[in-house]
């Protein structure tokens, strides 16, 4: 054993417990060092040549101490905190092969810069040595002090404070009842439940219609798909409550019978799939992905029997009006068209409203009962602005910043309010007065 | 508005593309800095283009700073010798790069020669330029949030032997470290063609 001690005692006469001087500084340090008096409006000096930029970021950096500390076993000793005990097992002729290497990078052979440069043309679309970059200097200046970013506060709050004004009416804070809807398609275009003035309530769960009837809670499946496939995208019942109009992903809108439990028709007009339905008595308006919508006489055998095309992205919003003079439509164009019942001169359709204001596509349209032409439209996540129309003169009444995704709006015919429902990122209801549009209370679940 | 009535029935010219091409880069920074809420969204306004509404903004000296690139991008899209103009959105305080979005541009040189009009109706340009906005607006559905006050900054690659203008000087590409990149959809005058990319940093903690 006394060969290890002699060796041990060698290797103890030869380490070095200080750190090496003279070295490179490490490139972190040089970049630190630059960027030193902080953010400078000059600009960031320029990098090496341009064909290398893909791989600088990726560029290793060593530094002395890095290569020890990994390896060290043995505890320090008090006193000191740079020992290094055992420096023999320490590449030290390879770490410095690195830092040196670092220092000068155009090593290549001329074969490995062409095809550097063949990539960089490839990628680039153009010879990125041979464009310079230019920067526009006197930015102005930044937003003022205190500016949070709001989009921060509007993604990350989980509860916006609630009305402080003492509500005169008593709003219950739990559901009544919750309904399990296992399958239910999580997509915000599409429209799968609708309460029937009979007191049903339809949902679609993937490839079936469920009906709940409310008064005895009995639960009755109405229809299953055929083909696996296939998934409802869209219910809606008629204004008596005996049928219910359901729309498919294979563009097909079928017409059921609900004491029967039989399907009457198969109307098939679309090409894409149908997500939102809305009726007029005897007339079914549907949207599809395609943008279009086509209205159906239920009625005859020839039930296509006009086409709006107004959208050039999904329909996801439809709402006829309540005295069926007007159709309001909302698409993933973040557009709002309204459009009258009859054609106009030429034959065709044409919206006697298009709403631009929506930065977001606009599912949730809704009419009030009230206030002849007053139409009611949510925007989803990029906008999040519900907005109050006057459909006669095209004019915004009101807007209001609701936070979240707004995925539907019912209004009151009880009270002068209207209710609408949230998807991301607060996934609430909100209760609001009309036309103060003040908040009466905010409903979690 | 008469000026762009004539050139509908007219065709696209060279100057007419370069025209539209710096129009868009304009509106579409604005909707960036408003999607992005690099300035507070109060000092925006709403604006009717391309059938859409769009946020300009409203604050004098950021609006003077664009209009300034936009008359220079005119220029240089004009005489074909702009490849890319980079908007980048950075940190204040650590200067890190977060948010990179790239335009793209192929200039088809030979509209220098040939003096008549190129065959594309102005509908059907803005019909594209439409789809890239509303990609632009959309996109607040999947960027990571920007967590610190941003600043942002505008890089424009030219032909080498630019004769480098008054207030604009050299930079470096400040790309991102460690980015995922989206592709958006692009727009052609025949003339010009823009295609539209945002990087952005991917996110350390999963």
């Amino acid at each position: 054993m006394a060969q290890f001690l002699f060796e041990a005692d060698l290797h103890g006469l030869l380490k070095l417990d200080t750190p090496i001087p003279n070295a490179p500084p490490a490139r972190w340090q040089r970049k630190a060092k630059e960027s030193g008096p902080g953010p400078s409006p000059v600009g960031v000096s320029p990098m090496k040549p341009a064909n290398r930029s893909h791989s600088s970021s990726k560029t290793p950096s060593k530094t002395p101490g890095k290569s020890g500390s990994k390896i060290q076993s043995t505890p320090t000793k008090a006193g000191g905190d740079r020992y290094i005990p055992n420096r023999s097992t320490m590449q030290m002729e390879m770490a410095n092969f690195l830092l040196t290497k670092e220092n000068d990078p155009a090593e290549e052979s001329p074969t490995k810069k062409e095809q550097q440069k063949a990539w960089a043309v490839n990628l680039n679309g153009f010879d990125v040595e041979e464009a310079k970059i230019l920067r526009l200097s006197g930015k102005p200046q930044n937003a003022p002090e205190g500016y949070q970013n709001n989009l921060k506060v509007l993604y990350s709050q989980k509860m916006t404070p609630g009305s402080s004004r003492k509500n005169s009416r008593y709003i219950p804070s739990m559901p009544d009842r919750i309904l399990d809807a296992p399958e239910i398609r999580n997509d915000y275009y599409l429209n799968l439940i609708d309460w029937s003035s009979q007191n049903f309530l339809a949902v679609a769960l993937d490839n079936s219609v469920y009906l709940w009837n409310h008064a005895s809670g009995e639960i009755i499946q109405l229809l299953q798909m055929e083909h696996p496939d296939v998934y409802i995208s869209s219910v809606s019942w008629i204004k008596e409550g005996n049928y219910l109009a359901v729309g498919t992903s294979s563009a097909e809108v079928q017409l059921w019978d609900i004491q029967q439990q039989k399907r009457l028709r198969n109307m098939t007009s679309h090409c894409a799939r149908v997500g939102t339905l809305s009726w007029n008595s005897y007339i079914l308006s549907s949207g599809a992905r395609t943008g279009h919508i086509h209205h159906h006489d239920v009625r005859v055998a020839e039930h296509h029997v006009a086409t709006l095309a107004g959208h050039t992205q999904e329909v996801c919003g439809l709402k006829w009006s309540l005295d069926g003079r007007y159709l309001a439509s909302g698409g993933n164009d973040n557009l709002v068209n309204v459009w009258p019942c009859t054609q106009g001169g030429g034959g065709d359709f044409a919206p006697v409203q298009t709403f631009t204001q929506h930065q977001g596509a606009v599912k949730a349209v809704a009419w009030c009962p009230w206030q002849m032409n007053v139409l009611a439209t949510g925007g989803g996540t990029s906008d999040r602005h519900i907005r109050i129309w006057n459909v006669c003169s095209g004019a915004c009444l009101s807007t209001v910043d609701a936070h979240s995704q707004v995925c539907s709006i019912l209004w009151s015919t009880n009270y002068k309010e209207f209710i609408s429902g949230h998807g991301f990122a607060q996934n609430q209801l909100v209760l609001w007065k009309y036309p103060t549009m003040t908040k009466v209370a905010e409903l979690q679940g | 508005a008469q000026q762009q009535l004539g050139r509908e029935h007219q065709g696209i010219t060279l100057r007419g593309s370069a025209e539209l091409v710096a129009e868009f880069f304009s509106y579409g920074i604005n909707s960036i800095l408003y999607q992005r809420g690099i300035y507070p969204p109060e000092t925006f306004t709403r604006v009717q283009k391309y059938g859409l509404t769009l946020l300009v903004t409203t604050d004098p000296e950021l609006a003077n700073y664009l209009n300034n690139v936009t008359e220079q991008m005119k220029e240089w899209l004009y005489k074909c010798i702009v490849q890319r103009l980079v908007v980048v959105i950075s940190s204040i305080e650590s200067s890190e790069v977060l948010e990179r979005w790239q335009f793209d541009i192929e200039c088809d040189k030979t509209a220098k020669d040939d003096n008549g009009p190129r065959e594309k109706s102005q509908k059907a340009i803005q019909d594209e330029i439409r789809s890239v906005i509303r990609q632009i607006t959309a996109t607040v559905t999947f960027l990571p949030l920007l967590e610190s006050a941003c600043a942002f900054d505008l890089l424009v690659y030219t032909d080498k032997d630019l004769a480098v203008p008054e207030k604009w000087e050299e930079s470096g590409p400040q790309f991102i470290a460690n980015s995922e990149e989206v592709r958006l959809r692009s727009f052609t005058t025949t003339i010009h063609k823009v295609n539209t990319t945002v990087a952005y940093k991917k996110d350390s903690v999963p």
